[in-house]
C-alpha cells in the first residue's frame, strides 16, 4: 500500500499467504480459497449461541460474525505488545465470506496488537483475488479488516 | 423445445410451465444419460458455492465474472456472452436448466441475463440448490470436463426486459415493484454510522412504489408458489393485471429477477421490465424523486 509514497509491508505470516495465491492461476487461487474456507475454525463453545459477543461484518454478501480478544492489556506500552485473537463465523453456504476470514485468521490470529494495526487496509487487495472473484467481493474482507482493527482499537482503550 | 416440458401438475396451471422444472425431474434426466443433452448451470451469490458441491455435471456461471461487464456497469456484449455460453458447452439450442442458492435469486438473474441474448429455451429448478441438497440428492466436487461448442455472437436486445433510469423516470405513476424487504423500501434501513457502506446516499423507494417483497412468490423450501397464491398477491392484493406495464427493481436487479420471473413466467405477465440499477442507481442519482416511509 503506498500512503504518501511510502509502501506498507505485510506482516510475514500475511505475506507468505500472498505469495502462494501469487503463484497461482485464478482458477486455483479460487480452490485455494476453497481450503481456506474448509479449514476456518470452529467457534470456540464459550461464543456458541452467544451472538450478542459477536459483531456482524454487513458489507460480506453472507453474514459473518467476528469477535476479537486481547491478551494481557495492562499499560499503554505493554499493549502493543498483547497477543490478538480471532473468531469468526459464517455458515458453510458462504464459503468466499469463510475463506476470507480464514486468511485473516491464518495470517492475523496470533500477532500483536501493534502488528495488527499496522496492517495496511488494502492488504484484501494484495492476494490476487481481484480476478477471481470479482474486486467488489473483495470489500467484505477489506471490512472484515477494518471491524477487526476497529475493535481492537476499543479493547485497547479500556 | 428439443427436450420434453416437466408435466408437474403444479406446473401446468402457470402460464409457461416449460419454464421450471422439479428436482425429480432433472434427477430422472440425469439417471437415464441426459438424452436431450440439457445443460445444467449453477448460479449464485457465492462465487465459490458451486465448488464444494454441485449437482452432478452442472457447471457454474458466477453473475460477477460472467455476466457483468468487468469495467463499466453493465452486462457482457454479446461476444463475450458467446464464449462463456460455448466454453460451457451450451449452443443456441441446448436447453439450460438453471439453479442456484437463495432461493434461486442468482439463477434467476442469470436465467433473466440470457433472455436478454434471446436464449430461448432455458428454465429455472423450482426450489434450487437448497431443495436438492434438502432431498439428499447427489452433489460432487468434480468439475465436468467441457468440450467447446460455438455459440453464436448474438448482440443483447434489452428493451423488452430491461429498464434503465430514463426509463423508470418516463414511468412513474405507473405500476411498479419495489422487491426489497420492508425497512429498505421505507428507508429505515440504510444509515450505519461509522461503517463502510456499499450502499445508497438516500434511502426509500421510487415514488409509486408497491412494495412487494420478491420472498412472497417462495414457499419455505424455496419453490415458487401455486399460481392461485401468486395470482392472490400480485393480481387480487395488489391490482396487478397481465397486460400492465411493470416495473420491477431491487438493490442490484437480482432479487427482482425473481420477482419477473414469476410475473413473467408464472403469470404469464407479458410486459415486465427490470430495472437493474435499482436502488444502487436510484439511491446514489441526483435529483431524482424519493419517497420515504411504509405505504
Amino acid at each position: 500500500m503506498t500512503q504518501g509514497d511510502v509502501t506498507v509491508d505485510l506482516p510475514e505470516s500475511l505475506e507468505s499467504i500472498a505469495q502462494d495465491f501469487a503463484a497461482l492461476s485464478a482458477r486455483d487461487r479460487l480452490i485455494l480459497l476453497l481450503d481456506f474456507s474448509d479449514e476456518l475454525p470452529e467457534l470456540p463453545e464459550r461464543y456458541q449461541g452467544h451472538a450478542e459477543l459477536l459483531e456482524r461484518v454487513d458489507e460480506c454478501q453472507s453474514p459473518l460474525f467476528l469477535a476479537v480478544e486481547v491478551d494481557g492489556a495492562q499499560g499503554a506500552a505493554a499493549l502493543q505488545d498483547a497477543t490478538v485473537h480471532l473468531f469468526f463465523q459464517a455458515p458453510p453456504e458462504a464459503p468466499t465470506t469463510r475463506g476470507f476470514a480464514g486468511i485473516l485468521h491464518e495470517g492475523l490470529n496470533g500477532l500483536t496488537v501493534g502488528e495488527v494495526l499496522a496492517v495496511p487496509d488494502d492488504a484484501p487487495y494484495r492476494f490476487g483475488l481481484g480476478d477471481a472473484v470479482s474486486p467488489l467481493r473483495l470489500r467484505g474482507m477489506v471490512a472484515m479488516l477494518s471491524r477487526i482493527k476497529r475493535q481492537i482499537r476499543i479493547r485497547s482503550a479500556d | 423445445m428439443s427436450v420434453d416440458i416437466d408435466d408437474n401438475s403444479k406446473f401446468t396451471e402457470y402460464a409457461h410451465p416449460e419454464r421450471v422444472v422439479t428436482t425429480d425431474w432433472l434427477a430422472g434426466q440425469l439417471a437415464t444419460g441426459n438424452p436431450g443433452r440439457i445443460v445444467v448451470i449453477e448460479s449464485d451469490e457465492d462465487v465459490l458455492l458451486y465448488d464444494t458441491g454441485h449437482i452432478p455435471g452442472a457447471v457454474k456461471v458466477d453473475w460477477h465474472l460472467d455476466l457483468n461487464d468487468p469495467v463499466r456497469r453493465d452486462y457482457v456484449n454479446g461476444e463475450r456472452f458467446a464464449q462463456v455460453l460455448g466454453e460451457r458447452g451450451i449452443g443456441r439450442d441446448t436447453t439450460v436448466i438453471i439453479y442456484g442458492d437463495k432461493s434461486n435469486w442468482w439463477a434467476a438473474y442469470a436465467l433473466w441475463v440470457f433472455t436478454l441474448f434471446g436464449h430461448e429455451d432455458v428454465r429455472l429448478l423450482d426450489g434450487g440448490r437448497a431443495k436438492w441438497i434438502a432431498e439428499g440428492r447427489e452433489i460432487t466436487r468434480e468439475v465436468p470436463a467441457q468440450t467447446g461448442v460455438a455459440y453464436p455472437v448474438v448482440q443483447r436486445n434489452d428493451a423488452p426486459i430491461r429498464a434503465f433510469k430514463d426509463d423508470v423516470l418516463a414511468h412513474l405513476g405507473q405500476p411498479m415493484v419495489d422487491v426489497r424487504s420492508p425497512g429498505e423500501y421505507s428507508g429505515e434501513l440504510l444509515h450505519m454510522p461509522d461503517y463502510p457502506q456499499e450502499g445508497a446516499m438516500r434511502g426509500g423507494h421510487v415514488p409509486g412504489a408497491r412494495s412487494v417483497p420478491w420472498a412472497r412468490a417462495a414457499a419455505e423450501d424455496g419453490t415458487f408458489r401455486s399460481r392461485a397464491e401468486l395470482e392472490a398477491i400480485y393480481l387480487t392484493e395488489q391490482g396487478l393485471g397481465p397486460s400492465d406495464d411493470i416495473v420491477a427493481y431491487c438493490r442490484i436487479g437480482e432479487r427482482s429477477s425473481h420477482t419477473w420471473f414469476v410475473l413473467t413466467h408464472l403469470l404469464g405477465f407479458d410486459n415486465v421490465r427490470n430495472y437493474d440499477g435499482s436502488w444502487t442507481e436510484w439511491g446514489n442519482a441526483v435529483g431524482v424523486p424519493v419517497e420515504v416511509g411504509a405505504r
